[in-house]
């Protein structure tokens, strides 16, 4: 057992996610607080060997880049052969993955098998005598929970997206390059990658939008949206939704914030007709100014709002569309 | 297609949240009176996906869960949906376990029973959110697994499974048998009928301790718990909205907006 930590990168397209870059920073500070190096891992289809050169900037001491065809799309069962063979060679103390499609998917399968604790979805680490500690949001947000892990073997633990600050980037750092190869045999791994389906939502993408118009149940309808299409349109904002609102049918799963959504941190959230549940606040919370209409004014949203307006949104939200517009070009 | 379901009962996360009350020194939740415990809301999307593909396919369900007496509630709601039968994994051994442990049990249970082309669970749960037991229960049984699904169709040679993701959906075909978790967008979990209550009612549900599925009561527990609880309490949000009025809605939008781009937001 070594005192380093592996992380899990991962690519977005032709680039490095940017949840890479967080694993790196909390990596980092983890590795150097237990004395180890930082490990890091990619993997995927053609062009990762080059991606995976990257993280050596992001922090990494050590990179190891597994590129096949097999891994092109992802699949859990190759996915975690790879991973499993590198474990067993770098006997890593701890190993970060990110809170995503993939990270949570692999992440409790390698902990079963390799007798590690697993704590899943956090918003901080550190290390508390010499143990993983973690702080968990639970119960939708509602309650936060300290934990330690209780194995000084491996210990593994999935990070919130946008919870952790970025990597500092040092261009010309050193570190070593490995490429790792990879004997996945498509029989042997029970499944087969089809396709994936991105979906683009039109206008700014929410993850990157500096302003975010939200629409909730509180909107009674799915034709009501076009009130926040057009205060997005005047803000250059996109536009969001909660779980209530997506789960009615009024807009497609990619607009949903929270919990099982996209975490957003614009500059402006600006919530319309959301009660603020904990499970939508998850998502939304990361923001840094929060604007509240609603026309219930003991709803929760309030309690995390910098400005709120009581009130219904169909006589609020044109005039605040004229009076931005107007501010706007002016 | 037989298929085993795997369900939590959870705390109802649709209390207000004035009724949600933590216990710092014990470092649990305080139920709130007078609420029943509930299905874990992708739980319910687990099981009415189970009966959709016995209903298409044929085959059986089979539901289980690991608790308390109040636990056979759920158990009976998912007979009255249309499940067929139910086991209850009940020991004191059993109080405690963590996500690993409960996948340990759930394998000694599903050992035990005949055997099956699916099993199928929840993505996460809204209470412990540990995301944790549904797939440590697939490398326990070494199974190929799927996960957060949202749609899922029989082939010639396994199944074709859509996964939900952040920004789109990902294409997997999976051979059988497997195990898959559910996400929310895969279906509207259906209400037991009346005929199906009634049915539920007549239907006996064994109970199974750690001796009848051969598990070793130290390797689970709260003393086989990977992690310890060190601290737990509900967060504290300062509340200091400055709520903005007017004569008039529109003037009170006219009044945030200026307020906006004083504080240089817009």
């Amino acid at each position: 057992m070594s005192n380093n930590v592996l992380i899990l990168a991962e690519r977005a397209g032709d680039k490095l996610a940017l949840v890479s870059s967080e694993l790196c920073g909390i990596g980092r500070k983890l590795a150097d607080e237990k004395g180890g190096s930082l490990v890091a891992l990619l993997l995927g289809g053609a062009g990762t060997h080059e991606l995976a050169k990257g993280l050596i900037a992001l922090g990494a001491d050590k990179v190891l880049a597994a590129e096949s065809d097999i891994l092109d799309g992802y699949t859990n069962a190759a996915y975690l052969k790879v991973i499993n063979a590198v474990l067993g060679e770098e006997n890593p103390n701890i190993l970060l993955v990110a809170n995503t499609s993939m990270g949570r998917d692999v992440a409790p399968r390698l902990a079963f098998r390799h007798g590690a604790s697993y704590a899943h979805d956090c918003t901080d680490l550190s290390i508390e005598d010499g143990m993983l500690a973690a702080i968990r949001p639970v119960h939708g947000g509602s309650a936060i929970s300290h934990v330690r892990s209780k194995t000084d073997s491996l210990s593994i633990a999935s990070t919130r997206a946008k919870a952790l600050p970025l990597a500092d980037i040092e261009e010309g750092r050193e570190g070593e390059f490995m490429e790792i190869g990879v004997s996945v045999d498509a029989d042997e791994i029970r499944m087969n990658f089809v396709e994936a389906k991105k979906v683009e939502a039109e206008g700014v993408r929410l993850e990157d939008a500096e302003i975010v118009v939200s629409g909730g149940r509180g909107l009674g309808g799915p034709e009501n949206f076009e009130y926040l299409q057009d205060l997005a349109k005047v803000l250059k904002a996109a536009v969001g939704a909660s779980r209530a609102a997506v789960d009615a049918g009024w807009v497609p799963t990619p607009m949903q914030v929270g919990q099982t959504g996209k975490i957003v941190s614009p500059n402006l959230y600006i919530a319309v007709g959301i009660s603020g549940a904990m499970q939508h606040m998850v998502g939304a919370g990361p923001s840094k100014n929060i604007v509240a209409i609603n026309t219930d004014a003991e709803a929760p949203i309030f309690q995390r709002a910098r400005y709120g307006i009581v009130g219904d949104y169909k006589k609020v939200i044109p005039a605040l569309t004229e009076k931005c517009k107007e501010l706007m070009d002016s | 297609m037989d298929i085993i379901v795997c369900i939590k009962q959870v705390q109802d996360p649709d209390i207000p949240p004035r009724d949600f009350k933590v216990d710092e020194e014990k470092m649990d939740v305080i139920p709130p009176a007078n609420v029943s415990p509930v299905i874990n809301g992708f739980c319910e999307n687990a099981v009415e996906a189970a009966i959709n593909l016995m209903e298409e396919h044929g085959g059986k369900v089979t539901v289980m869960t690991m608790g308390d007496e109040k636990a056979r509630d759920g158990l009976k709601k998912c007979l009255a949906m249309g499940c067929d039968e139910a086991v209850l994994l009940q020991d004191e051994a059993f109080e405690g376990s963590d996500a690993f442990a409960i996948a340990r049990i759930l394998a000694g249970a599903i050992q035990k029973l005949d055997s099956f082309d699916v099993i199928l669970c929840g993505r996460l749960s809204s209470d412990w959110s540990y995301g944790t037991t549904a797939l440590a229960l697939a490398e326990a049984l070494d199974l190929p697994s799927v996960s957060q699904l949202q749609k899922v169709e029989k082939t010639d040679s396994g199944l074709r499974c859509e996964r939900a993701l952040e920004d789109g959906v990902e294409v997997v075909e999976v051979s059988t048998p497997c195990l898959l978790t559910a996400s929310n967008e895969i279906n509207t979990p259906r209400l037991p009928s009346v005929k199906g209550i009634l049915m539920a009612s007549r239907k006996q549900i064994p109970v199974w301790g750690a001796a009848d599925i051969g598990i070793d009561p130290a390797s689970v527990g709260k003393e086989a718990a990977t992690f310890e609880v060190t601290k737990f309490y509900k967060p504290v949000f300062d509340g200091n909205c400055e709520f903005i009025e007017g004569e008039s809605l529109e003037e009170a939008a006219g009044a945030l907006a200026l307020r906006l781009r004083e504080d240089k937001i817009i």
